[in-house]
This record gives structure tokens, sequence and C-alpha cells, in this order.
């Protein structure tokens, strides 16, 4: 109580200048310059969170002699797609499809193999679960650096390198550890009372996990894929290692390497490259931003 | 019932698949690595035991000093901005947007989903001198001062890396934070009001102490992806200029397969690792201490 009694005196001085401005409207004004400042804050965020996309957007329609010539906040003279299909004429088509090639199965058998291994940790009762959890834990923290090494040999000596195997075996692998810690959360929650009642109607667990466990978590591994999928689609080190060739690139590694083909930077192509490579994310957090929201701060509180 | 819940078949078939794939591609390919740290050589040359050569010249090496110097300035850096930026995020989320929050925390939050490559061409179009002027250096002519060569000096070149690890990261944190702060009762934040404490008393006193446990966890968080922090500056300054930003998981690539040591690869891959733990370690003990104390 003490504290408090001496404290209040202090507050009340620094509030005065703010409502020493015109005294008739004194609530009003007071409360819009209170706003004030937060708003200001507020308006120039957004303009810096915002305004990069918005002229990389406009840039990808521009003409070279325009960067060169013009301000960088001058409008596109003319809204032609020549950039954008510059970019399709040097092969970023096949980087997407070889981008599609590796993400999906990937992300299938991420989900498949990782939903039940969360399940077998969760939900069934057997000695060492506690260890084995553990130890996928510990491929949340190593970082990737410690095993491409490794499989770089591996897939060498078995010859699969120089085709998409290594690129799908390695992201299923480090796909598993967040996916199966993820997946054991969400079990956690579902009550174990509606297990055990489905094994005494008869029900093997086998079947209480295809019929009673999958469709309770329905919308938890939705979340994990789109989580799973932005860490795939988005990676670089591993599409990096793995890919020898130019047939193989990902998006990720066209786009890397799409500015140095050319002596002088060719700005137009360049922003069009970056415009189609953000869009695929763009248009998935238009529609499901608030799933995307929520899964991507899951993962990483629990991580 | 415990027969059925413990049915041994049922946990091979549903565990098996990813336990299996997970110590081939992960476990057994960690262990390997720590055996290649006392080898020389690559798989295409073949390998030859060198003891603990690769050690000695990894703390004789300047360059392996400069990128372990690099990614911890950059880690401790980063971390204290990304989450010293997201708490004020949700600061202002909660005390001053209130419900109306919901679509800023939406857009602000949305540059983290965005492939780190495409962000570093754009940002290094934002920040360019010649031949061109980006948008930064016309904004900065525009108020009287020259343009700056930011990927030309190590320091600058150092503060983009950040600014744009900033700009993608902070709206994530903003919102993990939020969600924290979400959590503190309401009557608390009332009753501490009508005893007086408003502003940064009320911060300081009520809810930095109930954040505690989401912001440990995002220290942590934020400290094992920065130490580990590779596209943004592979894609902004690909270590330069020189190797002044070139950090552990940067220069063991470029060791490994520019020069094809895998065993030296390997030892600074390790080295990486144990970085990890001493950070986490690190953070989860200080912050235990200050715990115990208040």
């Amino acid at each position: 109580m003490t504290t408090q009694t001496t404290t209040i005196p202090r507050v009340t001085p620094r509030q005065n200048p703010r409502s020493a401005v015109p005294r008739k409207r004194k609530v009003t004004a007071r409360q819009f310059f209170s706003r004030l400042p937060i708003r200001v804050f507020l308006a120039v965020l957004l303009v810096i969170v915002i305004y990069p996309m918005l002229w990389m957007f406009l840039g990808s329609f521009k003409t070279q002699s325009e960067f060169l010539n013009e301000p960088f906040w001058a409008l596109p003279q003319s809204w032609s797609l020549d950039n954008y299909v510059s970019v399709f004429d040097s092969g970023f088509g096949t980087y997407i499809v070889n981008s599609i090639i590796v993400v999906f199965p990937s992300l299938a058998v991420i989900l498949i193999v990782g939903v039940a291994a969360g399940f077998a940790l969760e939900v069934m009762v057997w000695k060492g679960r506690g260890t084995v959890l553990l130890l996928f834990l510990a491929g949340i923290m190593v970082p990737t650096q410690m095993i491409i090494l490794p499989l770089f040999t591996i897939y060498f000596r078995t010859g699969l390198t120089g085709s998409y195997w290594p690129m799908i075996l390695t992201y299923i692998a480090t796909g598993l550890p967040l996916t199966v810690f993820m997946m054991a959360t969400f079990f956690r929650s579902v009550p174990r009372e509606i297990f055990e009642a489905s094994t005494l109607d008869g029900a093997s667990i086998l079947r209480s996990f295809w019929a009673v466990g999958l469709p309770l978590v329905k919308n938890a591994i939705f979340t994990v894929g789109l989580v799973q999928f932005f860490f795939l689609w988005n990676d670089l080190l591993i599409a990096l290692t793995f890919t020898n060739s130019d047939a193989l690139r990902t998006i990720q590694v066209g786009l890397l390497n799409f500015t140095g083909q050319y002596g002088a930077v060719q700005y137009g192509p360049t922003f069009a490259a970056i415009a189609v490579n953000v869009l695929g994310t763009l248009f998935i957090y238009l529609f499901l931003n608030q799933q995307v929201m929520k899964g991507l701060t899951a993962g990483s509180v629990k991580g | 019932m415990e027969r059925v819940l413990g049915d041994k078949r049922a946990i091979l078939i549903l565990l098996g698949p990813a336990l299996l794939v997970y110590s081939l591609i992960m476990l057994v390919p960690i262990i390997w690595s720590l055996g290649y740290t006392v080898l020389d050589g690559n798989p295409i040359v073949g390998f030859t035991f060198n003891g603990f050569d690769n050690f000695i010249k990894f703390f004789q090496d300047p360059a392996a000093w400069s990128a372990i110097w690099f990614t911890v300035r950059f880690a401790v850096v980063m971390t204290v901005l990304q989450v010293g930026a997201g708490f004020g995020l949700s600061l202002l989320y909660v005390f001053w947007l209130k419900r109306s929050s919901s679509a800023i925390r939406t857009i602000i939050f949305f540059p983290i989903v965005l492939p780190t490559v495409a962000v570093a061409l754009l940002f290094q179009r934002l920040f360019e001198a010649a031949p061109t002027t980006g948008p930064v250096n016309s904004f900065l002519n525009l108020l009287g001062i020259d343009s700056v060569d930011w990927f030309g000096t190590p320091a600058a070149s150092f503060w983009i890396l950040l600014l744009m690890g900033l700009w993608q990261s902070m709206g994530f944190y903003g919102v993990l934070l939020y969600a924290g702060l979400l959590d503190i009762p309401e009557e608390m934040l009332e009753s501490a009001r009508l005893d007086g404490a408003g502003g940064w008393k009320l911060i300081r006193t009520i809810v930095l102490p109930l954040s505690l446990p989401v912001l440990l966890s995002s220290l942590i968080f934020s400290i094992n992806g920065t130490l580990k922090v590779f596209d943004s500056v592979v894609a902004l300054t690909n270590g330069g200029p020189g190797n002044a930003t070139t950090p552990l998981t940067v220069y063991m690539f470029q060791t490994s397969f520019t020069y094809g040591q895998y065993g030296y690869g390997s030892t600074i891959a390790l080295m990486l690792t144990i970085l990890c733990l001493i950070f986490t370690i690190f953070i989860f003990r200080s912050t235990r201490r200050d715990v115990t104390k208040s």
C-alpha cells in the first residue's frame, strides 16, 4: 500500500501537459492527441511492412530504362507482362514444377507417418515412449548442417544423387520432429476417455486411431501441414545442397541464381521473378491467414 | 484395456515408419558426422584419419573465429531486437488497439511466411546505391544525406541483415507474445489499475513477470533460429564484404562444398551445434534464477 500512495502523485503531473491543450473540447481533444502518436506510429509501421511488397509488384511491370531513369516512386508506364514472359522463358516454370514435385510428396509422407507416430507416442501406453519423444525433440534443435555431409555421401554411394530423392528423403526426415511433437501435443488435448470407450466397444487400437483419433485431430493435421508446407517451400539449405544441375533446381535455388546470370541486373525480370515466387505464399496467406498464424506460433512455443 | 493400448504390433505399425526414416536420415548421419570430425577428405577423393587436427585447425583458423564472432553477435542482437520489437507490438495490440488489432496483426505477421531468398533480393534493391538509387537512399538524399553503399562496408551489411530479419519476424513475435499476454487474467490488470499502477509501472510489475514464460520460450526459439542463420546471409550479402558477414553455417557450407573438406566442415557443424546448446542452457538457467529471486 505504501508504494502505491507514493506513486499516485508522481504519475498525475506527467499527464497534465497533455490535457493542457484547449479547455472547451477537453475530453475529445485530449483523446485525439493522446491517440495521435500511436496512430502515426502504426501508419509508419504499416507503410514499412506493405510498401516494399507494393514496390516490388509495381516494379515487375517496369522496363529497364524506367528503372534507370525514373525515380523509384514512379508508376509503371504500361502494364505489360513482358517481364513475366522473360522469367518463364528463362526456365522458372521448371523450378516451380521441381518444387511441387519435391514438396508435396514429402509433405504427404511427413503428415501420414508423423500423425501415426504422434498417436503411438501420446495415446498408447508403453515403456520408453518418453525417451523416443525426447529423441524426436532433439531433432528440432540439431542444425541441418550436422546431417547434410553424411547424407551427401549416402546419396552419392547409393546413386540417388542427380534425382529428386535426396531432397524428398531429407525433407521427410527434417520435417518429422516438429510434426511428431505437435501431433503428440494435439492428441494430449483429446480426452483419454474417448479412446478408452472405443476400446471397450471392442475396437482394435488401429481402428480407434483411424475412426476416432484421426477425425478428432483433422484440423490440427491441416494446421501442421500448412506450417510444414512453408518450411519446405521456403527451404534453401537442403535444396542448395542436393541440386547439382539446373534441371533439379527448386524455386528458391532458381531465384537465388536468377540475378547471377546477367552481367548487369535486369531489374524488371528480377522483380517479376520475386513476384512469382511470393505469389504462392501470398495467396495461401490471403485465405488461410488465421490458421497460418495459429500453426506457426504453436510450432515455436512447443519447439 | 491395457493390452489394447499397449498392443506391440500396433505400436510397431504406427511408430515404425517414422522412427525408421528419422533414425536413418537424422540420427545415423548425426553420429556419422561426429565420425567425420577426425577425418580429412571427401567421398570423392576418399578419407584419411587425422586425429584432432580438425579441432586444432578450427581454433587456430582466423576465418573460423570471425565466423563465430559474427554468428554470436548477429544472434544476440537479432534476438534482442526480434523479441523486443515483438513484445512492443504485443503490448500495442493488447493495451492500445484492443479488439481492433486483428487486421493489423495479420498484416504485420505476413512477411514471416515469405521465402527469405525473395525478401533478400527485394532488400538488395531497396538499399541499392548504384546504378539506380533505391528507395532508402532516395529517402536519405531527400533529407540531404548522401547515398550509402550499404553492401560495401561490414557494419552497414550487418545492420541490413538485422533490419531484414526484423522486418520479416517482428509480426511473428508480436503474435506469439500477444497470445501469452492474453493469458493474463483481466481482473489482475484491473485491480492493479485500481491500485494506481498505470503505464510503465503496470507493464514492469504485472505484465512483464507474468509473460516471462512465453518470453523465455521466444528467446530460446529466437536464439536457436538466429544462430543457424543461412538463407538471408547467402541471398543478401553472400557473406561479404570479404567474409565480414559469414556465419558458421555459411562457412561450413563453403568449406565442405567449395573446398571439399568434409572433415573440417563437420567440425564446424559440431561447433555450431555446441554453440546452440550453450546458448539455450544459458538463457534457460539465467531466467530460472530471476524467477526464484522475484
